[in-house]
């Protein structure tokens, strides 16, 4: 059967995929033993950009506040570790639902408005929270940062050393399991009328189908990712700073996300790496000249790959493919 | 019998301006009813005040039996009343088979689940190649909407429509658009539709029409001019004026 | 009494600053339907020539507001040309990057020469000492801000309400293949009224120097305050810009004044309470 035969290929693509960020993730744990801090940042920041896909790229609504969602699951398993729940799988489910609560939040205010008053509705969200996380200093550790966590051993024999090697392989098995069940719920019934709604609102109503409560399911899935996210940065680094909940980490974040490619979860992966080896690199050296490439790269995403670098190799690779096609007759 | 659709009385105007004024027709079981009216005569706002996309400033809808004036237009849809779109709104991306999948998952209440496979579901992938069957569009199910004629396209617009089974079918201007060699195909296709479907169709091209309806109504400049058979419509001296203007009385 | 009638004094010269700021902004995303963020980046260039034309070259005040007008302006127009002409038609997330792009340049190019640190452009004496009212002195470049804004207000108003240039630009926004069939040039009437909202950002960010001092990061930090205020007050009002900053501009110096240590907090509060009450903002034209 076709249907039976489609179905196992895209299995077996997944696998690939899967198999291939595995493969990658445990190259740079050879490659790079001094650097395990950075790669699990990478990681953590790699579900945020996830999480903003399936806001922007999925549901086509534009956020510059997806580092609410962030920092919710950031301090809600910081706070947690701090008052002495210390297992890291609790806690990573802690940041996920912490996340979950603010994404029904954030969803239920953003849905209300369209276009620039949205966007704007999610910059006043983050720049709220920011503020309330810096005025709670008694809760949050204000601007100095929650500290003195201690989580304790994954699944209690491998202790968070520090050298960081549980927490980036610990990261890596987060990440790759998120990416499974993405791609698989962005193939559902609910990921096919998201992406419906992102085209076209009135086909989809005229289906009998509310798009209120479908994007606010998105906005729970999307905030239970960020939170996880934000809950893996806090208990690799045990640190949790005001910036995880900041307008300029949700900026970046879309950043990352347009430079890999909208609406592909292999390209916000794609982004976040290389947007974040940049500017490990550059940022190290001149933190404005790293300002002045990012702009400059921005500008010319826009002009000349709008469609991101997946996006565009999505592209090159039709044209290859139907020239050889032309080729052969 | 009662009607299974009843407009009565609906009007629309916006500022001083009355786009549709005291507008009434029922219509009942396996009914072929057609509207037409020249350019601007508020055709649009006549669809749109029924599916619910914008509020009437006076007058009631009613399906089978039911008061839906208040009901919003997804609720509507909810109800069975169905519309096609006069310029096609399609997914380029998707394949006519996920469309009609998608729109029978919604029949079923499964649209929107998110842990399940959307083309895991055989009831709703064996109904859609049924009725893509019926419609002729078997051989293009599994191509992107972006690449298949604009008549399959229109063929797939009545293919979503009939997979949402519905009781009243609003076909706004099903052949606009469409080359002249693809409209036998549409008719075929209008034709086949469930005896017992309540159909309205919107349409300018009056061959159609003829041949389609059992029934015509006219609107002009917002208001109903002329209910009646399809072989009277072209006799009647309001209709000819509305749509041939003062020519009319200068040629009789 | 004293601290109220103070801190109404600072709320509306703050508002009026925001306003003389923002109101090119909310004309470019209101008229030209251009998600400027990059807006603040030229307040910003402003900012930095008066200080430059005043406090190195010693040329005054007045000739730094003149300067940074017209510095801000030349630097602008090929800006306009090479990148803003080819995202006019494009969706607002291309509009956001690329412009946010301009930003990060600008802020980078402009460490690059001037450094990190702050700049300050000195008022004349007129301006520096306090103006008697009788029962209180207020400063004198608060009265001078707050005048600044009204004529700004009542100038733009009188030049898209009543002028030749305000009707080709209303006929260029509603309908602009009409326009251009009727002999209106539309990229001249965008050219200009990009360069005249440039040129007020840069009058707004030299006079709005004493509330938002000039720096590199100026550009990023405040951008978001101008993008909120524009879309509160609803794109292309005038009014609606007059009323959003005058009300964003006095609860943010009130709460300021009250509960330091909340920073922005009321102030984002408002925002969000202000657009879920109106989505299309205080005076947004229906869509």
């Amino acid at each position: 059967m076709p249907a039976a035969a489609s179905g196992s290929r895209t299995l077996g693509r997944d696998l690939l995929g899967l198999a291939l960020i595995a493969l990658v993730g445990l190259g740079g744990y050879w490659l790079f033993p001094d650097n395990l801090a950075f790669l699990t940042r990478v990681i953590s920041v790699a579900l945020l950009v996830l999480s903003l896909d399936l806001i922007v790229g999925y549901c086509g609504i534009a956020s510059l506040g997806q580092g609410a969602l962030y920092g919710a699951g950031a301090y809600a398993a910081g706070i947690a570790c701090v008052h002495g729940i210390t297992d890291p799988v609790l806690l990573i489910l802690i940041g996920a639902a912490a996340g979950a609560v603010m994404g029904l939040l954030m969803g239920a205010i953003m849905l209300r408005a369209h276009g620039l008053p949205q966007l704007v509705l999610s910059i006043a969200i983050v720049q709220l929270l920011h503020e309330a996380a810096n005025k709670a200093s008694s809760i949050t550790g204000g601007s100095d940062g929650l500290s003195g966590m201690s989580p304790a051993p994954l699944f209690g024999v491998f202790e968070f050393d520090l050298w960081g090697r549980s927490a980036y392989l610990f990261g890596l098995g987060l990440l790759l399991i998120v990416f499974a069940v993405l791609r698989f719920v962005t193939r559902s019934p609910f990921g096919m009328i998201c992406r419906g709604l992102k085209e076209d609102p009135l086909r989809i109503s005229a289906l009998g189908i509310y798009a209120f409560p479908v994007l606010l399911n998105m906005f729970v899935i999307s905030g239970t990712v960020a939170g996880m996210g934000g809950a893996l940065a806090a208990i690799a680094t045990q640190v949790v700073g005001l910036d995880s909940v900041s307008f300029e980490v949700s900026a970046n974040a879309l950043v990352m996300l347009v430079l890999g490619g909208i609406g592909h979860l292999y390209g916000a992966l794609i982004g976040t790496v290389i947007f974040m080896a940049l500017e490990h690199i550059v940022a190290a050296i001149n933190p404005f000249h790293w300002m002045t490439l990012v702009g400059a790269v921005l500008i010319a995403i826009v002009l000349f790959a709008p469609r991101g670098l997946s996006g565009t190799l999505d592209e090159l690779a039709r044209l290859l493919t139907r020239n050889r096609w032309g080729a052969g007759r | 019998m009662s009607p299974v659709f009843e407009v009565s009385g609906l009007s629309k105007a916006f500022g001083g301006l009355k786009v549709n004024s005291d507008i009434s027709l029922a219509m009942n079981e396996g009914e072929r009813l057609a509207l037409i009216g020249p350019n601007g005569a508020g055709k649009t706002t006549f669809v749109n005040l029924v599916t619910g996309r914008i509020p009437p400033s006076a007058g009631s809808v009613h399906l089978a039996g039911e008061d839906i004036t208040k009901l919003g237009a997804v609720k509507r849809v909810r109800r069975g009343l169905v519309r096609t779109f006069q310029v096609t709104r399609l997914f380029p991306d998707l394949t006519p088979e996920e469309h009609v999948v998608m729109t029978i998952l919604q029949r079923l209440g499964r649209a929107t689940r998110i842990f399940a496979r959307f083309h895991g579901d055989s009831a709703a992938t064996d109904e859609a190649a049924e009725i893509l069957a019926t419609l002729g569009l078997t051989e293009v199910a599994r191509r992107k909407v972006a690449t298949i004629a604009y008549g399959q396209q229109r063929l797939l617009e009545i293919a979503i429509a009939l997979a949402q089974r519905p009781k009243v079918l609003l076909l706004d201007e099903p052949a606009a658009g469409v080359p002249s060699s693809d409209t036998p195909r549409i008719e075929e296709a209008l034709a086949s539709l469930p005896a017992s479907l309540a159909v309205l169709m919107i349409e300018h091209d009056m061959d159609l029409v003829f041949r389609f309806a059992r029934r015509v109504v006219v609107l002009a400049a917002g208001e109903l001019i002329f209910q009646g058979l399809p072989a009277e419509v072209a006799r009647d001296p309001k209709v000819r004026e509305a749509y041939l203007g003062s020519y009319a009385h200068a040629g009789s | 009494m004293q601290t109220a009638l103070s801190i109404a004094v600072d709320a509306l010269a703050y508002g009026m600053a925001l306003f003389i700021i923002c109101i090119g902004l909310s004309l470019t995303m209101g008229l030209m339907r251009v998600v400027n963020l990059a807006h603040g980046a030229f307040a910003m260039i402003g900012g930095y020539i008066a200080s430059y034309a005043a406090r190195d070259l010693g040329l005054g005040y007045a000739f730094g507001i003149v300067l940074a007008m017209i510095g801000t302006v030349l630097i602008a127009v090929p800006l306009e040309r090479l990148l803003y002409r080819r995202i006019y038609d494009r969706s607002e997330l291309s509009q956001v990057l690329m412009t946010i792009g301009i930003t990060f340049c600008v802020i980078g190019i402009t460490n690059y020469f001037f450094g990190p640190t702050l700049k300050t452009i000195p008022l004349p004496a007129e301006l520096a000492r306090s103006v008697d009212l009788g029962f209180r002195g207020i400063a004198g470049h608060r009265l001078f801000v707050i005048a600044s804004g009204l004529v700004v207000a009542g100038g733009l108003w009188f030049l898209i309400e009543r002028t030749g240039f305000g009707i080709h630009l209303r006929a260029a926004v509603e309908n602009a293949p009409m326009a251009r069939a009727l002999g209106i040039r539309t990229e001249i009437i965008y050219a200009a009224s990009f360069a005249l909202a440039i040129g007020l950002a840069a009058f707004g960010g030299v006079v709005g120097a004493e509330f938002l001092p000039i720096e590199p990061y100026y550009a990023l930090r405040y951008m978001v305050t101008f993008l909120v205020v524009v879309s509160v007050g609803g794109a292309g009002s005038i009014p609606g810009a007059l009323a959003a900053c005058l009300l964003l501009g006095a609860i943010d110096v009130t709460a300021r004044y009250l509960v330091p240590d909340f920073g922005n907090f009321f102030f984002y509060l408002a925002v969000i309470l202000v657009v879920c009450a109106f989505p299309r903002g205080l005076m947004g034209r229906a869509q």
